[in-house]
């Protein structure tokens, strides 16, 4: 039996898109990202450095004057909480996630644990510590 | 935004606090087609009961099946499903299942940036599903192993015959896997591991 056999994309054969209805989007075919955000948190530099692997960790008791969805995730991560997990347990989505982060982080009650990215050299004391981590499952 | 009363907010049970001692967090991406076993396999390894992250999109990036005809803009909500390992006492690793149709892209924005790696679950049944996954990680530059799961109803190609319809090079691990089980979804995120690290091997300077 023979399974059917993958096109390689090259830039000039990309065909056109028959599944996009004509006239929704101006701008080609990229899917757009259109998250509802709330809040202020407008600098990117600040909100684009939290990833969802980032571990959140709770500094302080949160002021009596915090908002009630800031004491919420203050609550949650007495012990490390990655911003994914902190998103499943809130019911929010990670966009609305990184706007209270930035919050938090900037009021300085919570500290933020950055993960180990994929870098053009991959760490290899890293990669054999998750072989022997998953080894033992 | 209704967030939830403090109150009502359900948080980790106290077994599935991670220690004070983890330090950082590596992640890998599941992705897959639907029903292919992405939530099977995050759950069969991880150590929380698998969790899910919700995201929303408006119609226009959703396509047309989703469409009830209503003129409308309708929001879509994308549900990530995830898992967690522990490594060591300073290193956590963190699962993700996404669906691998181009219309949920928009997902991946945050995801693969940083990933480690991703698995690419094949379902025989759909094999055209994952061409586009693929192209898109090899365009991101993502490395990635093929893990087909075993259907009882699917069609069964040789890992030759599937690398040839994939058009992937040798160095790509294709394994079959039965996602429901732990040990082999556990070997699927190993021979990720080992094709991370032989990567590493050769990339390394003298
Ligand atoms: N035989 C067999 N069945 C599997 C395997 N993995 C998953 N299944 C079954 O396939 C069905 C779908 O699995 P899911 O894990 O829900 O698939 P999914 O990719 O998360 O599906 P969506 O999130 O709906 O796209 C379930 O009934 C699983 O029990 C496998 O490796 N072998
Ligand atoms: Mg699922």
């Amino acid at each position: 039996m023979t399974p059917p056999k993958r096109q390689r994309r090259s830039p000039e054969a990309v065909p056109p898109e028959p599944s996009e209805p004509a006239g929704e989007q101006g701008e080609g075919s990229q899917p757009e990202r259109l998250y509802i955000i709330t809040g202020q948190g407008d600098d990117d530099g600040a909100r684009a450095s939290i990833d969802l692997v980032t571990l959140i960790v709770a500094r302080a008791e949160p002021p009596p004057t915090t908002p009630p969805e800031q004491s919420a995730v203050i609550g949650l991560c007495t012990a490390p909480l990655s911003v994914a997990e902190l998103s499943a347990y809130l019911d929010l989505p990670f966009s609305v996630m990184s706007v209270l982060l930035t919050e938090l982080l900037a009021a300085e009650l919570v500290q933020a644990r950055a993960p180990i990215v994929r870098s053009a050299l991959p760490d290899r004391s890293l990669l054999e510590a998750v072989m022997h981590g998953l080894q033992k499952l | 935004m209704d967030f939830k009363n403090s109150d009502t907010v359900t948080g980790p049970r106290a077994e599935d606090h991670l220690p004070h001692t983890a330090q950082s967090a590596v992640k890998v991406v599941i992705v897959g087609g639907f029903g292919v076993g992405k939530t099977t396999m995050v759950g069969s390894v991880s150590e929380i009961r698998p969790l899910t992250t919700e995201e929303t999109m408006t119609q226009a990036g959703v396509g047309v099946d989703d469409n009830y005809g209503s003129d409308t803009k309708t929001a879509t909500t994308v549900a990530m499903d995830f898992g967690r390992i522990s490594i060591t006492d300073q290193l956590v690793l963190y699962l993700f299942g996404t669906p691998g149709q181009e219309r949920f892209w928009f997902l991946w924005n945050g995801l693969f940036e940083g990933a480690l790696g991703a698995v690419v679950l094949l379902d025989t049944r759909r094999l055209e599903v994952s061409f586009d996954v693929i192209g898109r990680l090899e365009e991101r530059g993502v490395p990635f192993v093929v893990a087909v799961n075993d259907f009882p109803d699917a069609p069964r190609y040789s890992i030759d015959d599937m690398r040839s319809a994939l058009d992937l090079t040798d160095e790509v691990p294709i394994v079959r896997c039965d996602a429901r089980r732990r040990a082999s979804s556990r070997d699927v995120l190993m021979t990720l591991m080992r094709f991370l690290h032989s990567i590493a091997m050769t990339s390394a300077p003298a």
